[in-house]
């Protein structure tokens, strides 16, 4: 009996699929390229949970113009030469029209001569400015830079009347990235940094650093780098009672951050995306409808919290379907018209692309957040 | 005056990171006095120890005491069974073999651990608050106190067990000559199995009470377990207090390099420090050449 119910549903099912590729046009093929596991999974796995349910929202609503999307997702576990792999056979086996991706820096970089030379426009969902700077023809990105980042940190300093300050960055790829951006602007802005300390990514104990940082008299402090180190450095300073103020980069703005750092993380300030302060915006903001849609999609849909590294792929996606609804389907249309983007509001900020900018965003995209009671306060 | 209290704290965080690292190297130094082997799977232990109590304080919200009471168990469960598994079924093999196998294993548990449990870090809270212990202008944690309660504890309860008990004594004639310990009547492959559920017990001891510190996650093993080898290898395989002084001596250099020099040569010193051991004084600092009679 319910062996024959599972044949009919079986049956019906199968009709309504074929049903479906028979009668639509060809669905619209569209690559992705994210870093699902390895050491940046943590960027990687929400971007392809977005893009996913991004298109199958798309896909709900009637696809773009009628025709579906089709997502093509492959893994690259951060690894330069597998996201070359995986690139090569998105455009020859796949065939794909446009490629979102990839989740970091190094993989980025490493897939950029293929997608030229294929004349593939790529949205890439990694921060590193070498990306954009200088700008290539079919290269795009959607994830805000340290250099805005570090902007926005130094732009609140100087309305703080701080002009001595300590850094303590991370020795990898992005702390090395925010180190060289903090040296570089603070001239700048008429910061004088007085202290510059590392800590090495698996280290577990920065008291050291933070002794040194406690006795040279500065009046801020700024670490960058991903969890859990700059947990640990807030734990630390902390522990040393030290109390000056302390500073973080946008790579912690999760929630991770704060139940590692307990204690420790109140009254840390950090620059971040808008999508953790999401419903404390002004309704003026002009991110705000894409911000709580995107929020309460992520948590319908995979009962956790959206981050701002999802959102990266949320833009993307995003600005890709805008782009076929103003051009056509053909790569180069797309390209085109992914150039002619303006004031788009996505999750990452607003963007607006032009032939000499590819990165689209201002330090604008980022909102300073403190940190009370354990939860994300907006500083205006 | 600042530089004199910058330097005390140097020291006492140099002190607290190295009882750390002692705490760790005992359980190396346990298998090879047993064995003879290195089990490079050891800084796995630590990991396991640190991330099952964290799964039981989260996910089946058991207290706190339960929770480490159970990660332990499960932990020697683990090294009993890589014991069984991977080292017996090996008859006679080299040590060099064996260590390979070690690593192999630690690769795996790794993994394993990674697709259980994911890739995120986890905290565990501190047993005894987090407000910090001024001591002349410098500060520890209480955690830091349980790290060195236990270090010693584990000394003194290694000392007893090895030097007057027939168990241990049993399991050192293992070590020296297996074949003669198997001729006067002890059984080698039990004495084996022991000394692996008593460092992976001490392991898994050891990544849970430096959790509330350190934090844990599926890969704090590696430079964990590195650590706890140079201070093993500094201390001469030592499973009392040579261990303890090596691991000490280690995070104060450690941390006196990061404060005078630069933290960013902080991994280097300690792996500059195993490889002039390994080469100058393979035998450890405080321990007399051993004489092989003919």
């Amino acid at each position: 009996m319910s062996r024959n119910i599972f044949r009919i549903i079986f049956v019906l099912f199968f009709s309504v699929l074929m049903a479906g590729v028979v009668f639509a046009a060809p669905p619209i093929k569209i690559g992705a390229l994210f870093s699902v596991s390895g050491p940046a999974s943590f960027l990687g796995e929400p971007e392809r949970n977005t893009a996913e349910m991004m298109v199958a929202e798309i896909n709900k609503a009637g696809g773009i113009k009628g025709r579906k999307l089709e997502l093509i997702v492959y893994d690259t576990q951060g690894d330069a030469t597998k996201a070359v792999q995986a690139v090569n056979k998105l455009i020859k086996d796949d065939k794909v029209v446009a490629i979102i991706g990839p989740s970091t820096t190094g993989d980025s970089m490493a897939v950029i001569p293929v997608v030229e030379k294929a004349e593939i426009p790529l949205i890439s969902c990694a921060a590193g400015i070498k990306i954009t700077d200088p700008v290539k023809k079919w290269v795009f990105k959607t994830a805000q830079n340290d250099v805005l980042a570090v902007a926005k940190i130094y732009e609140y300093l100087n309305g703080q009347k701080v002009t001595k300050i300590a850094i303590l960055t991370v020795s990898d790829g992005f702390g090395s990235s925010g180190r060289e951006q903090l040296n570089l602007q603070s001239k700048e802005f008429g910061m004088q940094i007085i202290s510059d300390e590392t800590y090495g990514p698996k280290d577990t104990d920065m008291t050291v650093q933070l002794t040194k940082i406690r006795d040279s008299g500065v009046q801020a402090i700024i670490c960058w780098g991903t969890n859990p180190g700059p947990a640990v450095v807030a734990r630390n300073a902390k522990q040393l009672g030290i109390n000056i103020p302390l500073y973080m980069s946008h790579g912690v703005s999760s929630k991770k951050f704060i139940e590692l750092a307990g204690d420790g993380a109140e009254g840390v300030i950090l620059p971040s995306g808008r999508v953790i302060v999401a419903d404390q915006l002004p309704k003026s903001d002009p991110q705000k409808k894409a911000l709580t849609n995107y929020v309460n999609k992520y948590r319908e849909h995979y009962k956790v919290e959206g981050d701002h590294f999802g959102g990266h792929a949320w833009d993307a996606i995003m600005l890709l379907k805008s782009a076929i609804e103003r051009g056509g389907y053909s790569p180069a249309a797309i390209r085109d018209h992914l150039e002619k983007t303006k004031k788009f509001a996505g999750i990452g900020g607003t963007f607006s692309y032009s032939p000499q900018d590819h990165a689209g965003l201002t330090s604008d995209a980022f909102v300073l957040v403190q940190i009370k009671q354990g939860d994300w306060k907006l500083i205006k | 005056m600042n530089s004199s209290r910058q330097l005390f704290q140097y020291i006492l965080s140099g002190l607290s990171n190295g009882a750390i690292y002692a705490l760790i190297g005992f359980g190396f130094a346990i298998i090879h006095n047993a064995t003879g082997i290195i089990n490079f799977a050891q800084g796995e232990f630590v990991m396991l120890g640190g991330m099952l109590t964290v799964f039981f304080l989260a996910i089946l919200n058991l207290p706190l005491v339960p929770a480490i009471v159970l990660a332990i168990i499960i932990s020697t469960i683990v090294g009993m069974t890589f014991e069984r598994l991977a080292i017996r079924p090996l008859k006679n093999a080299k040590p060099l073999r064996l260590i390979i196998i070690t690593i192999g294993a630690s690769i795996f548990i790794r993994g394993a651990a990674m697709l259980i449990w994911g890739k995120d870090t986890h905290a565990l809270p501190a047993f005894s608050g987090n407000d910090p212990l001024h001591i002349a202008g410098a500060t520890i944690l209480p955690q830091h106190l349980w790290i060195f309660a236990v270090t010693i504890l584990i000394i003194i309860a290694s000392r007893i067990f090895f030097n007057y008990s027939i168990v241990g004594k049993a399991m050192r004639a293992c070590a020296y000559n297996s074949q003669a310990a198997s001729l006067v009547g002890i059984d080698v492959k039990i004495m084996v199995l022991l000394s692996f559920v008593i460092s992976s017990a001490i392991g898994s001891m050891a990544g849970i009470i430096i959790a509330p510190l350190t934090m844990t996650s599926y890969d704090v093993g590696i430079m964990l377990g590195l650590k706890g080898f140079c201070a093993v290898i500094i201390g001469g395989m030592s499973s009392g207090l040579g261990t303890l002084l090596g691991g000490l001596l280690l995070g104060l250099l450690e941390a006196l390099g990061a404060g005078f020099i630069s933290a960013s040569y902080k991994d280097a010193i300690a792996f500059i420090i195993l490889l002039l051991i390994l080469i100058i004084r393979p035998e450890g600092l405080f321990k007399k050449k051993e004489m092989e009679r003919v």
